[in-house]
């Protein structure tokens, strides 16, 4: 099924209904990981270390064995050895050994937070007392967490077997460099050589966390028949299957995942890190068994976005033609390898047509967490230097800065950065968009600057199962294995009650559990309403051509005497000619007339398309005490087409105020002794409501010709421009570049005030 | 570890006993503090005594030429009171910028002296207000100036059994204002990186009669700088007079380098909000600064 060009008006997509979990939600009803509870729960905590890096001499657990309430007391060793397997998640890849590892440490600690025992007991007092008596004797080692300070000859290694990957030949010595990773057209040196004029810059920035409001937590009960059940919040209860089942040496079907509704996730749920820990807790113990993260944890222990130094060299011919990039960056990739360089490499500046380039990332473990996938991962960290790099070049071309990304800007068929031609990319149209938009031209007050900036990120589609099914009452339930982190249930029921012809409150959606739908990756690469989409629509398609074929036969007709219309099937010839049946009076005789009606698309969606978006962000600057306001923001964006308009608006809001919260004061902030300073969101500093201005999202629509609606994904490229686009209007208000992450109070003031 | 005890007696009597039988007892007032240091386990008390019980402990009244304010009153029904509001503004809204509506729901400003942060908003305003607190205890009561409770971060010159219980400000009538403002990386829920507040009176032509000038943030507590008010007084806040006031400011900071600030921010900050609440406290007067 392929998106006509021109389609007839749509009687559902692109409207916005209100979402079928809203009232739970709104309501304080729904039911969060946090909030599950079984009967005989015991409650698990878990002994983290205070060191950066240490080796594990000894852990004697036996004081909290002993005391009064403590049912069980689980350590790295009981783990099952486990032989290296990378296992691919959706927005990440790990190791299940470091998996394994990271749930619970075997014989060295990598971070400060890193879990080292856990005990399961009847109360989380008695739990947090037993905590107190675990003895951990530690042999504390030097710890490492700069990117170049952990590159150095003399580093301590995390890992003593790590060698680089992508390096040939392999290198003969272990480092902290996991992962390199290079792409690049032409010839760079000559390309800059023969540039009119040239800019080049270095960007750094701490990690930052994904700042989702649910903390991770799970129920696991692991029966002595070896079958368990999961409770939790995850981006993908099918991975939390995989991952759990591989770190324990379990088949995957012997583990049931219900999955809970979750708090927010930005890809940082895509991994886990409580629920092996719970399975062992509860075998020991014969209980289901909670864990939970209290808010210090998640900011110790879960997956930051990586911080990063950047280095861009940018060169353009004399009248504003790109022609030559270099860009080279390094990236925290915490305790263990991690990806996001790929994806950086592939998100730098594929939306220029440039003839020379060169993008290098390098992955670099360093002593905290390992950083894990927060929204278009790795994207917004290299984009922030290459659209700074520009504003700059644009500045020495005496060019508007809006008119050198026109001129360059990749169109379908140019190459992206693998050498591979884009699709039906609306690149080119969000910045036409963005020229003609009032906000362009706006006059700005006295203080203000206005910053531009583009970014994409690829998308993604994979595997997803969805079962749709007609109730007795003609009613539909579309059941997927896809987490609802955006209103996926609600775009599932409009893209289903679009391709039936019936009101949406006729369909519902639910998200299934492991055992009750087929396998379903991770909500995550902004996949969902793409591939989980087009299952829904297949279902759909498929369901209609079942009753279409049951309405034949109770009329004694002909499948091709009958035809789906206006959500009914009508008789088109013979002596029932022009009778319709309703979808009612078909469900309520189907176990009569060939059994119940249900269909199931289980598919690996192809033919996704990649984002664009492009932002203008206008800033005032308190010249006396450096604070920035963002007082206008407008972000355009290529949405394929808009199933649900104000999920894909909030998508880009949501986006953009993350962006934002990451541009001026989110930061991981460590101190001498290798121990995070700032494990809360007081001193983690997310903007509060009050912080933003109305965000403006501008959707522009090119649809995706191998959709069947049209569909892109939406949710990660909003959070791509903002860093850059705020830097830039920063410099645009007052004359400084500001090259470090965050952009707070404090260093605004010191650019402006040099003298201090 | 047990959980403490929880006693609401409904006498300050009843508190006081309660108090002075048991040395890790803790007071209760609005809790937006006690409750996060015992959950973190910062603080560790055997028993806590909730005051919000006790009749009299709740709400703003009048005494005659002052202001009482009782020590189990929350924030926000601060801002109820229309002759309080209007006499002490600067005082309400910096009781009204502590953490979140919610948070000011149940915090009040007592808790907050109490609390002894460098920090706390509503203590430089009432420090530059003149403000008194009575405190009573085993010994029966006594009033002192507000600044004189905090003595370092997170310690008071409070007796054992002792507990403030109303905080008085002056109510006759005023030819002045006043204002707080204080320095945060975003706009609202966050802990004042300086804070200043600004306490002004004028004669009828305009010039500075009186002037408290109090800092909070730049020191172990919250600093009255005497010399920055008396650089106002006698003047009519013409600039070379705001830049003197400025620089008193500045040499009376005595600021750490933390995660939330540099000292070198922190006492430029102090000048600059400083400067921005003595105007504001003036146009409230009426004066054109």
């Amino acid at each position: 099924m392929h998106a006509p060009e021109t389609m007839k008006p749509f009687r559902h997509i692109g409207t916005r209904p209100v979402r079928p979990d809203g009232v739970d939600k709104v309501t304080g009803k729904a039911l969060y990981g946090p909030d599950f509870k079984a009967p005989g729960m015991l409650w698990g905590a878990i002994l983290r270390s205070p060191h950066p890096h240490a080796r594990i001499v000894s852990i004697d657990t036996r004081e909290a064995e002993r005391l009064a309430g403590v049912k069980a007391v689980a350590t790295g060793r009981d783990f099952p050895t486990l032989e290296s397997l990378v296992m691919h998640v959706g927005e990440g890849a790990s190791d299940i050994v470091d998996v394994a590892h990271n749930c619970l440490a075997l014989d060295k600690v990598l971070y400060e937070g890193h879990a080292v025992a856990a005990v399961a007991a009847t109360s989380p007092e008695i739990a947090r007392d037993a905590l107190a008596l675990i003895e951990v004797e530690y042999d504390v080692l030097p710890f490492v967490l700069g990117l170049e300070e952990a590159l150095a000859q003399d580093a301590p290694l995390l890992h003593d077997n790590m060698f680089t990957k992508g390096v040939k030949p392999r290198p003969d010595k272990p480092s902290n460099a996991s992962m390199r990773v290079e792409m690049g057209a032409g010839d760079i040196e000559a390309g800059l050589a023969g540039a009119a004029v040239t800019v080049e810059g270095r960007y750094t920035m701490e990690p930052v966390h994904q700042g989702y409001i649910e903390p991770h937590a799970c129920v696991a009960s692991w029966n002595g028949d070896g079958q368990a059940q999961i409770w939790c919040s995850s981006q993908g209860h099918f991975s939390v299957r995989s991952l759990t089942a591989s770190v324990l040496a379990i088949p995957q079907s012997d583990i049931r995942v219900m999955p809970l509704e979750i708090g927010g996730g930005f890809g940082g749920k895509t991994t886990i890190y409580l629920e092996p820990v719970a399975m062992i807790l509860s075998r020991k113990s014969g209980r289901p068994v909670r864990l939970a993260m209290s808010r210090e944890e998640v900011f110790r222990a879960s997956g930051p976005a990586p911080g990063a130094i950047i280095d861009v060299r940018i060169g353009a011919d004399a009248d504003g033609r790109l022609v030559a990039a270099d860009v080279e960056f390094k990236y925290h990739s915490g305790a263990y390898p991690a990806v996001d360089a790929g994806a950086g490499v592939s998100s730098a500046i594929g939306h220029y047509r440039i003839a020379n380039t060169r993008v290098v990332g390098t992955e670099v473990l360093c002593n905290r967490p390992a950083a894990k996938a927060y929204r278009a991962p790795g994207a917004p960290q290299v984009n922030f230097a290459v659209e700074s790099a520009l504003d700059e070049l644009a500045a020495r071309l005496g060019m508007d800065p809006l008119e050198l990304r026109l001129k360059n800007a990749a169109k379908p068929g140019d190459p992206q950065t693998s050498g591979l031609p884009w699709g039906k990319i609306g690149w080119i149209e969000c910045l036409e968009a963005a020229k003609a938009h009032p906000h362009w031209s706006s006059p700005l007050g006295p203080n203000q600057g206005r910053g531009i900036a583009g970014g994409y990120w690829g998308n993604y589609g994979g595997p997803s199962t969805v079962n749709l099914s007609v109730a007795e009452d003609g009613t539909f339930t579309v059941a997927t294995g896809s987490p609802d982190i955006g209103g996926s249930r609600a775009s599932m029921a409009i893209m289903a009650a679009e391709v039936l012809d019936v009101p949406y409150e006729q369909v519902r959606c639910v998200v299934a559990d492991t055992a009750s739908i087929g396998v379903s990756m991770v909500t995550g690469g902004s996949r969902t309403t793409f591939a989980t989409g087009m299952a829904t629509v297949e279902a759909a398609g498929e369901v209609r051509h079942l009753l279409c074929q049951r309405a034949a036969r109770i009329w004694g007709a002909s499948p091709e005497q009958v035809q789906w219309r206006s959500g009914e099937v009508v008789c088109l010839s013979g002596d029932k000619q022009g009778e319709t049946m309703s979808v009612a009076d078909i469900a309520s005789r189907s176990f009569h007339s060939g059994g119940p009606i249900a269909a199931v698309s289980a598919l690996s969606a192809r033919g996704w398309l990649p984002g664009f978006g492009f932002h203008i962000c206008d800033v005032e600057v308190d010249p006396e005490t450096g604070h920035v306001a963002v007082v206008r923001y407008t972000a355009i964006q290529d949405v394929g087409r808009a199933i649900h308009a104000d999920y894909v608006e909030g998508q880009i809001q949501g986006g953009v105020a993350q962006g934002i919260g990451w541009a001026l004061n989110e930061t991981y902030i460590y101190n001498e002794e290798g121990r995070l300073d700032n494990p809360g969101f007081l001193d983690y500093r997310m903007p509060v409501a009050s912080d933003m201005p109305m965000i403006e999202a501008v959707m522009v629509e090119v649809p995706n010709p191998d959709h069947p609606f049209g569909v892109k994904g939406v949710g990660e490229v909003p959070i791509v421009p903002p860093l850059a686009a705020v830097a830039n209007a920063i410099k645009a208000a007052t004359g400084k570049r500001l090259n470090s992450l965050p952009m707070s109070p404090e260093r605004v003031y010191a650019a402006l005030h040099p003298e201090g | 570890m047990p959980s403490p005890a929880f006693h609401a007696p409904d006498t300050v009597e009843g508190a006081i006993a309660l108090l002075a039988a048991d040395p890790l007892a803790r007071p209760l007032g609005g809790g937006t503090d006690l409750i996060v240091q015992v959950r973190s386990g910062r603080v560790t008390p055997s028993s806590i005594v909730d005051l919000k019980r006790i009749g009299g402990l709740s709400g703003v009244r009048r005494d005659g030429e002052a202001f009482v304010i009782g020590a189990a009153t929350p924030c926000t029904s601060l801002k109820d009171d229309a002759q309080f509001s209007a006499a002490w503004p600067g005082v309400v809204e910096a009781a009204n910028l502590i953490g979140s509506v919610q948070v000011r729901n149940r915090a009040t400003m007592a808790g907050n002296l109490c609390n002894a942060s460098p920090a706390a908003d509503s203590v430089p305003a009432l420090v530059a207000a003149g403000a008194t607190c009575v405190i009573a205890g085993p010994a029966g009561r006594r009033e002192v100036p507000v600044e004189a409770v905090p003595v370092a971060p997170g310690r008071t010159s409070l007796a054992a059994g002792e507990f403030v219980i109303e905080i008085r400000l002056p109510a006759g009538r005023r030819s002045g204002s006043d204002a707080y403002l204080r320095s945060i990386p975003r706009t609202e829920m966050d802990i004042a990186v300086v804070g200043t507040a600004a306490n002004l009176e004028f004669d009828g032509e305009g010039t500075c009669t009186s002037a408290r000038i109090a800092l909070g943030a730049v020191a172990p507590t919250v600093v009255l700088v005497e010399a920055a008010g008396a650089a106002l007084i006698r003047t009519r806040l013409d600039d070379a007079a705001l830049d003197a006031m400025a620089e008193a400011v500045r040499a009376a900071c005595d600021p750490i380098d933390d995660k939330r600030g540099t000292i070198s921010y922190r006492k430029a900050m102090a000048g600059v909000l400083a400067r921005r609440a003595v105007r504001i406290a003036a146009e409230r007067a009426g004066v054109k600064a």
